[in-house]
């Protein structure tokens, strides 16, 4: 898991405004076209994608019962939505993620803090962490299961679990990543521990601890459809898995790009969320 | 002796050493100093003859081996908001904006909400910075980031300002303009200073009195008393006679010194091959 530990998005200083900006200000409709050029240069390889699915398998190249055409696969994908299935997959999956994501930010974040802080709890904690990061989810799915049975509550505290990790890692990286000079000119203003904490080590952590929740984020995606392979009623995992097993393909495909487009929406929000929290972090390399 | 602001009385500070490596080091041995109220005393030395720890001490952000240091008569227990730390670093919290760096102090002595915006203008103006107030630290230029620190420590009205070579990291012009603003704040507020740094124009331009280290350890080998008739009648301190004279004598002093740190340092060097 640690492997998938991400630097921060850092961000640079607020660009102050180029003197050539103002000299040399395209014209409206430059500006539209090149507005335009760089939205086509960046969805250049999805386009691609898109036509690649959609003509190889009209002109034979995979066979289209494994690989249906995009056209086929959105219609399955609007019949679902029509007929609520859809609605009601995603509405299963995005509730037991968001529980489980909550509940891991709830417990994860204090839990952080305190061996973050505490170095006799670090120390005491350290190898059981060890050996728990190290120890893939989906490994533990089968203990879940065996413990908590197939209902809701295995699934979310599988997700609970997974998403713990970059949150309780994070947020103990952003602890002790504080500025042992802040630290110092803090105490000699006389600040007490509590006080230090709060004005000092907990903003300085804040932006850390947002990257661990936005892994999190993905995760608790991740974890999620795979534990709804198994044993679930609904969910996209549910969906994706039941419909290969009755050979409804274009569905099972239909579930897959849903499930891409959540991951995607979840992820650009907690970067936009990442990005809101440490405005005022410079990135030394820009 | 009672008269002085500040009393470090045979203090000695000695580093145990990590595990294993054995080695303590003792950074002060036996130093003695005291300070005048009101008064603007610089502290040069070598490096790692021990300024940095000197400051700790009085800070209260370290204890003393050996001795102990007084302030107002009493031994200093640990850090004080009647002693206010401007660091090299700046030491700035980069979250908040100038103001709310000033106001840091502030929030720390517990003054209330509704006076806090004044001291914070008024502290801000008098370090030249009106109109940078929402400004954050990674918005303003070195000497800017120090004016913030300086104005800080001001705020919260200590009486005593430690400075740890706080313009070092500055450049030359810079340097100067905050020198003298750091003179003319003193003056207006009475404040009594310690002030380290490396640079031997700025101890004979800022000091009233320059104490001279010895290296490692350290022990304050030397004080003297700066005589530069009227500041303000000249129109370049620093080209006069007096200043020179102040000049050479740290100088010298210090040349030996850092010769001393410098062999203890590479004891395989000889000595004749390292004159100059
Ligand atoms: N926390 C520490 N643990 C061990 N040794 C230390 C510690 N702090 C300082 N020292 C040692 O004590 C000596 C004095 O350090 P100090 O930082 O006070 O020097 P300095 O005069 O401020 O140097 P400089 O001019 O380079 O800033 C040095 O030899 C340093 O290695
Ligand atoms: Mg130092």
């Amino acid at each position: 898991m640690v492997d998938i530990a991400e630097r921060p998005t850092r961000l640079a200083a607020r660009p102050a405004p180029t003197p050539a900006a103002s000299t040399a200000r395209p014209t409206l409709p430059g500006r539209l076209l090149g507005l335009g050029g760089r939205a086509l240069h960046r969805s250049a390889a999805l386009l691609a994608l898109a036509a690649v699915w959609e003509t190889a398998p009209r002109v034979g190249l995979v066979d289209r019962v494994f690989l249906p055409p995009l056209s086929e696969v959105l219609t399955a994908w609007w019949a679902l939505l029509a007929s609520g299935q859809l609605a009601e997959h995603v509405g299963a999956s995005l509730t037991r993620s968001l529980t489980g994501l909550g509940l891991a930010v709830l417990t994860a974040i204090p839990l952080g803090l305190l061996i973050g802080w505490y170095r006799p709890l670090a120390e005491l904690l350290g190898p059981l962490l060890e050996v728990f990061r190290n120890t893939a989810a989906l490994a533990l799915l089968p203990v879940f299961v065996l413990i908590l049975g197939l209902g809701e509550t295995s699934k979310i505290a599988l997700v609970l679990y997974a998403c713990s990790w970059p949150i309780l890692l994070n947020t103990i990286a952003g602890v002790k990543g504080v500025d042992p000079l802040l630290v110092r000119s803090a105490r000699s203003m006389g600040l007490n521990h509590l006080r230090l904490f709060q004005k000092v080590i907990l903003p300085a952590a804040v932006p850390t601890i947002f990257t661990g929740v936005r892994l999190a984020g993905a995760y608790s995606i991740l974890v999620l459809v795979a534990a709804e392979m198994v044993g679930a009623k609904a969910g996209l995992g549910y969906l994706v898995n039941y419909a290969q097993y009755n050979f409804a393909i274009p569905d099972m495909y239909a579930g897959i790009i849903t499930i891409s487009a959540i991951g995607l929406v979840v992820n650009q929000l907690l970067v936009a969320g990442e990005r809101r929290f440490s405005t005022w972090r410079v990135d030394p390399t820009a | 002796m009672t008269t002085d602001k500040i009393l470090f009385d045979r203090v000695t500070k000695v580093f145990p050493g990590r595990r294993g490596t054995g080695g303590a080091v003792t950074a002060l041995d036996r130093v003695t100093l005291g300070v005048r109220p009101g008064e603007f005393l610089v502290v040069v030395g070598p490096s790692g003859c021990g300024k940095s720890t000197l400051l700790d001490l009085l800070g209260g952000l370290a204890t003393p081996t050996a001795g102990q240091v007084l302030v107002d008569g009493e031994p200093v227990t640990g850090p004080g908001l009647d002693r206010g730390i401007v660091f090299q670093q700046y030491a700035l919290l980069p979250w908040r904006t100038a103001a709310g760096n000033v106001a840091f102090g502030l929030e720390a002595k517990g003054v209330p909400r509704a006076d806090r915006a004044d001291l914070v203008a008024h502290h801000l103006e008098l370090v030249g910075l009106t109109g940078f107030a929402d400004r954050y630290p990674h918005e303003l230029s070195g000497g800017m980031k120090q004016r913030v620190a300086i104005a800080r420590s001001l705020a919260y009205d200590p009486a005593i300002l430690l400075m740890d070579e706080p313009f070092a990291a500055l450049d030359a012009q810079t340097r100067d303009s905050l020198q003298d603003e750091l003179v003319r704040i003193w003056q207006a507020t009475g404040k009594t200073i310690v002030f380290i740094t490396h640079g031997i124009d700025e101890a004979v331009h800022l000091g009233g009195r320059v104490a001279v280290m010895t290296s490692r350890p350290g022990r304050i080998k030397q004080v003297i008393d700066i005589e530069l008739g009227d500041r303000d009648a000249q129109d370049d301190v620093r080209s006069s006679d007096a200043f020179r004279h102040h000049r050479h004598q740290i100088w010298t002093l210090l040349r030996d010194e850092v010769r001393a740190a410098q062999s203890a340092e590479r004891p395989v060097v000889p000595e004749e091959a390292r004159v100059g």
